[in-house]
């Protein structure tokens, strides 16, 4: 059913009775075209995109919980493309742009909101490190704008401009960043998919995946084997296991990064804004909750929740930018499980098996990449040659000494 | 992750007192070859399980350890001093 507001309209004289489940819940066929193993915001928007934009729908989406019970409801919800480097910026342009069509597109309601994303500065090299960002975002086509501390304050006068170590100079903005109803990503995608015939298998865990002459003929999962095609793994924090089941062993390390929300308050911050003298993000949401994070609690992680030093350090920082946050009692925190690469930057490739593609690696960037890292891992697996803004995320960069390195860390996951 | 971190020179200490550094791995030999120093360098098991890290006791005794960890449920089964080398296998 084409979801607009006549349909909300009449479905509300009758009762809101009408309305039917947004996806089927299919058991498994034989055989697909294409099996895309996580079910999570990049491979509902994979198998959406293949079926869409590239004519294969004869796909399955194999998801080991539920949809969206893993990263895609487990992040702040931000979306930006303000990066500096070459191999980055396009693509996330490319995500920015398919974020601004996308409730349109898949004709579900994604609370895109351009709320503008402002990271502060805090000192004269930050405040020209900053520009030279913007500078690289204007010449890539992308909105950048930079706030003095006068700009800064007409805005968010509640920061904390005089702190005795961190006085506030002014932030870079990038008005067309903002947040994004993270559940309703992958429930569009999954509706927009299920529509055009793919199947999305729940509950579904993949043990094994079988080859024959050097190529994958199918995945074990516990609801036994499905034959394929072209296999796709886009399993975020779980990418190494599953790789391992091909014998591969990837740059990346799983971390957990928690999040937090706040009991609801009044409309105090209507933008999104970070600290730009620690790790500290935060937005409001439509209830008024505030939703904001940190850094990556810097351990080896599988577990779906973190520590409380990780806590301390996040509020730390929070009322270090915003003081009025010390009264204010959080409500839930959450922790999610982070494919942290070599060089902080993702992986959409091919690999040493021929029908064998890789999605990966997205560190803790993932959310807001993911239209474009959908479209574009649809591009390679149907026509097997990257898409144009993704031809930097290679697997073998690492051995070839072409890093995306944005924060200049090295390989060192747990600083990224 | 656990609340205390075992030391072997200081015995049960807090978390926080400790910085972890990431896997504990065997350096390969300087002519090993481009290979080796690749996967050394940039390939990872990161199994869900058992993992053997190196963390530093930055605000006690300043020694670096090898802690046997789990990841999944972040349990230390093992800490030793780092000079005692890791095994082989984790090369």
């Amino acid at each position: 059913m084409r979801y607009s507001a006549l349909s909300v309209f009449l479905n509300g004289l009758r009762g809101n009775k009408g309305w039917g489940a947004a996806w089927r819940s299919p058991q498994p066929k034989p055989h697909y075209d294409v099996v895309i193993v996580g079910g999570g915001g990049h491979g509902l928007a994979t198998a959406y995109y293949l079926a869409k934009e590239f004519g294969i729908t004869n796909v399955a989406v194999v998801e080991k919980g539920y949809i969206g019970s893993g990263n895609v409801g487990r992040n702040t919800t931000i979306i930006r493309s303000n990066y500096l480097l070459q191999g980055n910026n396009p693509f996330y342009e490319l995500s920015m742009k398919l974020w601004e069509g996308l409730e349109q597109d898949f004709n579900f309601n994604a609370m895109v909101s351009q709320r503008g994303v402002v990271n502060l500065y805090h000192s004269d090299a930050q405040r020209d490190a900053y520009t030279r960002r913007g500078n690289a975002m204007r010449l890539h086509g992308v909105d950048a704008d930079l706030l003095d501390r006068e700009q800064v304050r007409a805005m968010l006068p509640f920061l904390d401009f005089d702190n005795a170590r961190f006085p506030i100079q002014g932030g870079l903005m990038q008005k067309r960043g903002g947040t994004v109803r993270h559940d309703a990503v992958a429930w569009g995608y999954a509706r927009g998919a299920d529509m055009r015939g793919v199947d999305i298998i729940q509950d579904c865990e993949v043990t094994g995946i079988r080859r024959e002459n050097g190529a994958v003929t199918g995945v074990e999962t516990t609801k036994g084997f499905i034959g394929c095609g072209k296999l796709a793994l886009a399993a975020a924090g779980n990418s190494s296991r599953v790789a391992a089941m091909a014998d591969m062993k990837l740059p990346l390390e799983s971390h957990v990064l928690q999040a937090f929300v706040s009991e609801g308050l009044k409309p105090f911050i209507d933008c999104v804004v970070t600290f730009g003298a620690g790790h500290f993000y935060c937005s409001q949401s439509d209830k008024g909750g505030l939703v904001f994070g940190g850094d990556i609690d810097g351990y080896n992680s599988y577990a779906q929740r973190g520590n409380l030093a990780t806590v301390e350090h996040v509020a730390e920082a929070g009322k270090a930018m915003i003081p009025g946050l010390s009264r204010v009692r959080v409500l839930r925190s959450w922790g999610g499980i982070m494919d942290m690469s070599m060089d902080g930057s993702p992986i959409i490739d091919r690999t040493h098996i021929d029908n064998l593609y890789l999605n990966s690696g997205w560190c803790y960037g993932g959310f807001k990449a993911t239209p474009a890292s959908g479209f574009c891992f649809a591009h390679l697996i149907a026509r097997n040659t990257p898409q144009e803004t993704a031809t930097a995320f290679r697997l073998d960069r690492f051995a070839r000494g072409f890093m995306l390195d944005e924060k200049g860390q090295g390989a060192q996951p747990n600083l990224h | 992750m656990a609340s205390l971190v075992s030391c072997p020179h200081c015995g049960s200490r807090p978390k926080e007192e400790f910085t972890v550094k990431g896997a504990a791995l065997k350096r390969p030999a300087p002519d090993a070859g481009q290979e080796r120093w690749m996967d050394y360098v940039y390939l990872r098991d990161n199994p869900r399980g058992a993992y053997e890290e190196y963390w530093h006791h930055t605000s006690g005794c300043r020694r670096w350890l090898v802690v046997t960890r789990d990841t999944a449920t972040h349990e230390i089964a093992d800490s030793r001093d780092a000079a005692l080398g890791v095994p082989e296998t984790r090369a």
